[in-house]
């Protein structure tokens, strides 16, 4: 079993998850439209490259926005999160052995240490989000079972990368679940509400350039 | 398929369509009507696949629903937190189940879809800088408003007043005729106070070319001469157009884009017409909107601009201050708190946050902020149409709240509110809530401090 997955169907998970991701970039650029969305893209690009430019930094930055600002406890969890989600799988040790041998490229890793720690902390702040998801009354509305779905794919893909770190007894069995739920990751993104590792930017700056181009940019700059 | 005499898929095409809309009390009879119009379904899915393009799209379909832009909604605030007023919900199970179900929604159902566009979302746009992704529900629901009037599903008055602007060009009936009569006899009015006082009308080439809400025209025509008081002591050369000169829009809050077109193109035509250098438009937030930022793109304009730069009232105070051309006579700047409104049409939605603090720096001793303010301030409560539609009156008055306890906050009991839509439901806040302020446009005060030039005064 954990041959096959981290074997080809990895690749090809990998594969899927990259052209997919370009491909939903591509088709979203593709499909804005300067009549239908109001906003005069091409004529005034330098406007617009300003605006998505603010609008992508300012909300990276944690406590950049007002909205991220209004509400300290959740930007802390949702960073945490997904600091971990991203860093962690790029420089684990354990991940850039795989890709060293997998592809010959001398790929940095960062000490285990300071993986465990973010690690350990995305899987806290990921609980945090969840249960902040089925206490309050107005993202309860929102929810339906996608959201939970997801959540818990994702949450097992981390506590069983930590779990099996410590080489438990059953580390064949939460390797296995590891590498399996990062194989569903992989394949499920562009399919799914995952595409907004790609999309976010994407939105980010189309409203950038909204704000940038057409609601006021060219008189001062919108204070996000 | 059933379609009512009033109540219909049509918009307004003639007097005899717009005086029976009008012969109905309160909107009785239509809304009646509305209960059997046959929902198109077919014909709602081909719009929908023609007209939502990616942005859009993808807002519905990659929102995280992590109720970020719960609190960002005075509605859902006001409304004691109600989850079913978060405005990701609200666009969800309208726009987003019209889309799920290719168009296939029962009448009921776009009833209940009317009711949320226009009852539960002022198009206010402040939810959108709260949204991680940048959501902009009051964008969606701009879009959803299109839908619902293509379908017919659009509130009594606002069908009323987007017929108005189909033939009159302006949002009620005023004619060239009476609208070239009032600006004469309100001038002649006040030629004993002001000698030498104009309105010019059709002056080609001028600097500025003046623009209005048809309401000055109709029912505050003071307005206009306290406009053409101030351009006269600034030493402006000025004009107004007899044609093209109403900015507003309902047919923008009623979703009708066809209208939206007809109507700003006339003004755009006097624009081309009398070629001056600039406009200036009226303290009015929706018209400055409508004719400056949204209506280069319903006349498709490929630069989204305007003919000529457009500036909005306070954009001119500003600049006439700071210049020199208006000058504040020290001793009568407002010595009690103030406060000012600032209107997401032209605050948020168009960059302008300067220009009323730069005002407030001259006029004022004792401003005073609200809190949010500026791009983050909240609607006023009344926008988007929600003023003017008496089905929604009950959620109108509720939605003051939120201003209410901004102004109160700031312990002024004076607001100056340069936008028609937040002058009315500040208003009215008043009088549903007797907070005990007093409220005004700019004009009416400017006139009073001003520093008038001798030659410019009677002689005796
Ligand atoms: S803040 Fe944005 S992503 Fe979150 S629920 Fe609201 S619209 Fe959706
Ligand atoms: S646009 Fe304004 S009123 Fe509408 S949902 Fe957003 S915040 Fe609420
Ligand atoms: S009425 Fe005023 S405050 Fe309300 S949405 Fe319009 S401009 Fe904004």
């Amino acid at each position: 079993m954990y041959e096959i997955l981290t074997g080809p169907l990895l690749w090809i998970a990998f594969a899927v998850f990259f052209v997919g991701l370009a491909a939903r970039v591509v088709m979203y650029f593709m499909g804005l439209d300067w009549r239908l969305d109001r906003v005069a893209y091409k004529p005034h690009m330098g406007y617009g490259l300003k605006g998505a430019f603010r609008s992508v930094y300012r909300w990276l930055l944690p406590f950049g926005t007002y909205s991220w600002r209004a509400k300290p406890i959740f930007t802390i969890m949702f960073f945490v999160f997904h600091i971990g989600l991203v860093i962690v799988p790029l420089f684990l040790e354990g991940h850039a052995v795989m890709i060293r041998n997998g592809l010959g490229i001398d790929w940095p890793a960062m000490p285990q240490l300071l993986a465990d720690v973010l690690a350990i902390a995305a899987f806290l702040a990921g609980l945090g989000i969840a249960v902040r998801r089925l206490l309050l009354p107005e993202v309860r509305i929102l929810t339906d079972i996608k959201d939970i779905m997801l959540l818990v794919l994702i949450l097992t893909l981390l506590g069983s990368g930590i779990i099996a770190t410590y080489h438990t007894a059953n580390y064949s069995f939460w390797i296995t679940l590891h590498v399996l739920c990062g194989v569903i990751v992989l394949l499920a993104a562009p399919f799914t509400k995952l595409s907004h590792i790609a999309l976010i930017f994407c939105t980010r700056i189309q409203i950038g350039m909204d704000f940038g181009i057409k609601r006021g940019g060219m008189k001062s700059n919108f204070d996000w | 398929m059933p379609e009512g005499t009033i109540c219909n898929k049509r918009p307004v095409a003639t007097r005899e369509d717009l005086d029976a809309l009008l012969a109905d009390s309160n909107g009785k009879k239509y809304y009646a009507e509305m209960e059997q119009l046959d929902v198109d379904a077919e014909k709602l899915w081909a719009t929908i696949q023609k007209t939502m393009k990616s942005r859009t799209k993808t807002w519905l379909d990659i929102c995280a629903h992590c109720g970020l832009c719960a609190d960002s909604c005075f509605l859902y605030s006001v409304n004691g937190r109600d989850p079913k007023q978060v405005p990701s919900y609200k666009i969800q199970s309208t726009l987003g189940e019209i889309v799920k179900k290719k168009g296939n929604v029962t009448n009921e159902f776009m009833r209940m879809c009317m009711d949320t566009a226009w009852s539960k979302c002022t198009c206010c746009n402040r939810c959108g800088s709260f949204c991680p992704y940048g959501i902009d529900m009051g964008v969606m629901f701009g879009y959803l408003r299109g839908l619902l009037h293509s379908q017919g599903f659009v509130p009594w008055e606002l069908k009323i007043g987007s017929g108005m602007h189909r033939l009159f060009r302006a949002q009620m009936d005023v004619t060239v005729e009476e609208f070239v009569d009032t600006c004469e006899w309100m001038v002649d009015e006040a030629l004993e106070e002001w000698p030498c006082l104009e309105i010019p009308v059709d002056k080609e080439d001028a600097d500025i070319v003046y623009m209005i809400n048809a309401r000055e025209a109709k029912h505050y025509p003071e307005d206009i001469v306290e406009a053409a008081i101030l351009f006269h002591v600034a030493g402006e050369n000025w004009t107004m157009p007899s044609e093209g000169w109403e900015m507003t829009s309902l047919s923008m809050f009623a979703g009708d884009w066809e209208a939206c077109k007809m109507q700003v193109e006339t003004v755009y035509g006097a624009m081309e017409r009398l070629r001056p250098k600039r406009m200036v438009a009226t303290e009015c937030g929706h018209a400055y909107r409508a004719t400056v930022i949204e209506g280069p793109y319903w006349a498709g304009r490929p630069d989204g601009q305007p003919p000529v730069e457009c500036l909005h009232y306070v954009e001119w105070v500003a600049e006439a201050l700071e210049t020199g051309k208006l000058k504040i006579d020290p001793a009568k700047r407002i010595k009690e708190p103030v406060t000012l409104q600032d209107s997401c049409n032209y605050v948020r939605n168009a960059g302008l946050r300067d220009c009323g603090r730069i005002i407030m720096k001259h006029i004022a001793e004792d401003f005073r902020e609200m809190s949010p303010n500026k791009e983050h301030n909240y609607c006023c409560g009344g926008g988007g149409g929600f003023n003017g539609i008496g089905r929604y009156r009950k959620q109108r008055n509720v939605a003051l709240k939120m201003k209410r306890e901004q102004i109160l906050a700031t312990g002024a009991k004076f607001v100056i509110a340069p936008c028609h839509n937040c002058w009315d439901a500040i208003r009215d806040l008043e009088e549903e809530f007797e907070i005990g302020i007093r409220w005004s446009f700019l004009k009416p005060l400017l006139i009073k401090m001003l520093v008038v030039p001798e030659h410019l005064l009677p002689q005796e």
